[in-house]
């Protein structure tokens, strides 16, 4: 089966430092990658790469066998492109201004989406406690039938109930059948049952890659502990 | 929703859904032949990737707890044989487990023999019911 997305020795330069240093990745349909590093290690420049929102400075990114660009951004979900739905729209009207963007927007899974997330509809966003505008736009992007979904801290200052909200969204919801799916965080533990891989960047490289099951057993830990452990 | 597994994250989350399901069958909640939940419902109802799932169904396949049709699903083996050897061998692993943990408190086997028996005695009726989960 041909990779959703392959990575091959991407580098990015802002100024004179390294943000990415040098990465490769393969992943298919079904793989649930988890991004994690510290804060400045590179996670979100590489989603933006290859979001298409912001060119390498060496090496080579495809999507589905497109480069990023207006093809490859027709199938990847980027969870930072719903960061600008208007305020004064109620929840409704944001889904409804959404998916016109967007051919592949599935609108009866945003129904059961809204629904089990307790986002009410006829709210305005602007009213919306953090945790529910984070649920919301995990709504926006969940409904998308793309190839590749990338979540840059779906998770970032959201209460535990939003949190539970949001991983079980994503085992119910997620088409792994056919799609891929990153999502960065720095809350490893939360996210350990969902991802199948992980990489942890440090300073721009590849510090650990591998399947989450086959890490456990190798370190006889648990991914948070290998964590601490690479980062200590 | 539905019930929620929790997992020991410090070991591999496939081989603790191997156990689960080899718990349900050993406890006849699911049957000789019966066909298993798809790989996808199990992730949902576990909260896992269902790639974990997946690798869990086709480790318990070589182990012959289970088979696959082509087209038609997983099943629970039509061995009635297997399904006593793996239930003898959770059990030898919980017994283990016990008197391990007893030996490290510092238990002899006659005192091991007496704490066995004294929860034997009193152990509450209604509890027998809530043990189907357990690990």
């Amino acid at each position: 089966m041909d990779a959703i997305l392959e990575i091959k020795n991407l580098k990015k330069r802002y100024g004179g430092r390294w943000a990415l240093n040098g990465i490769d990745l393969e992943l298919n349909r079904g793989d649930v990658l988890g991004l994690a590093g510290p804060n400045g290690s590179g996670k979100t420049t590489m989603l933006k790469i290859i979001a298409g929102l912001t060119y390498p400075t060496e090496g080579s990114v495809l999507i589905a066998g497109h480069k990023p660009g207006p093809v490859s951004k027709a199938h990847t979900a980027y969870l930072p492109d719903v960061d600008h739905i208007y305020r004064w729209m109620t929840v409704r009207q944001a889904i409804e201004y959404v998916s016109g963007f967007y051919d592949d927007f599935d609108h009866d899974r945003a129904e059961r989406l809204i629904e089990f997330m307790d986002v009410e509809t006829d709210m305005k966003v602007a009213h919306l406690s953090k945790g529910m505008t984070e649920r919301l736009k995990l709504v926006l992007i969940m409904s998308r039938n793309a190839d590749l979904i990338l979540l840059d801290e779906p998770l970032g200052g959201i209460d535990p109930t939003s949190r539970d909200k949001v991983i079980y969204a994503i085992a119910t919801e997620y088409r792994w059948e056919n799609s891929a799916m990153i999502i960065s965080t720095h809350l490893v533990r939360d996210l350990e049952p969902i991802f199948d891989k992980v990489l942890f960047l440090k300073d721009g490289r590849t510090a650990l890659f591998g399947n989450a099951d086959e890490l456990r057993a190798q370190h006889n830990g648990s991914v948070e502990d290998i964590f601490r452990e690479v980062f200590a | 929703m539905a019930m929620q597994a929790v997992f020991d994250e410090n070991s591999p989350i496939y081989l603790q859904i191997m156990d689960l399901i080899k718990q349900r069958i050993c406890a006849s909640l699911w049957n000789l032949g019966d066909r298993l939940p798809s790989v996808r419902e199990m992730a949902i109802e576990l909260r896992v990737n269902p790639n974990t799932v997946q690798r869990a169904y086709q480790e318990l396949e070589r182990e012959g707890m289970v088979f696959t049709q082509r087209g038609m699903g997983t099943f629970v083996t039509e061995d009635q044989a297997k399904v006593e050897t793996v239930r003898n061998e959770l059990a030898s692993r919980l017994v283990r487990q016990f008197v391990d943990g007893m030996a490290r408190l510092g238990f002899e086997r006659e005192q091991i023999r007496v704490k066995l028996d004294m929860y034997l005695e009193n152990r509450p009726m209604e509890q027998q019911g809530d043990d189907e989960e357990r690990g």
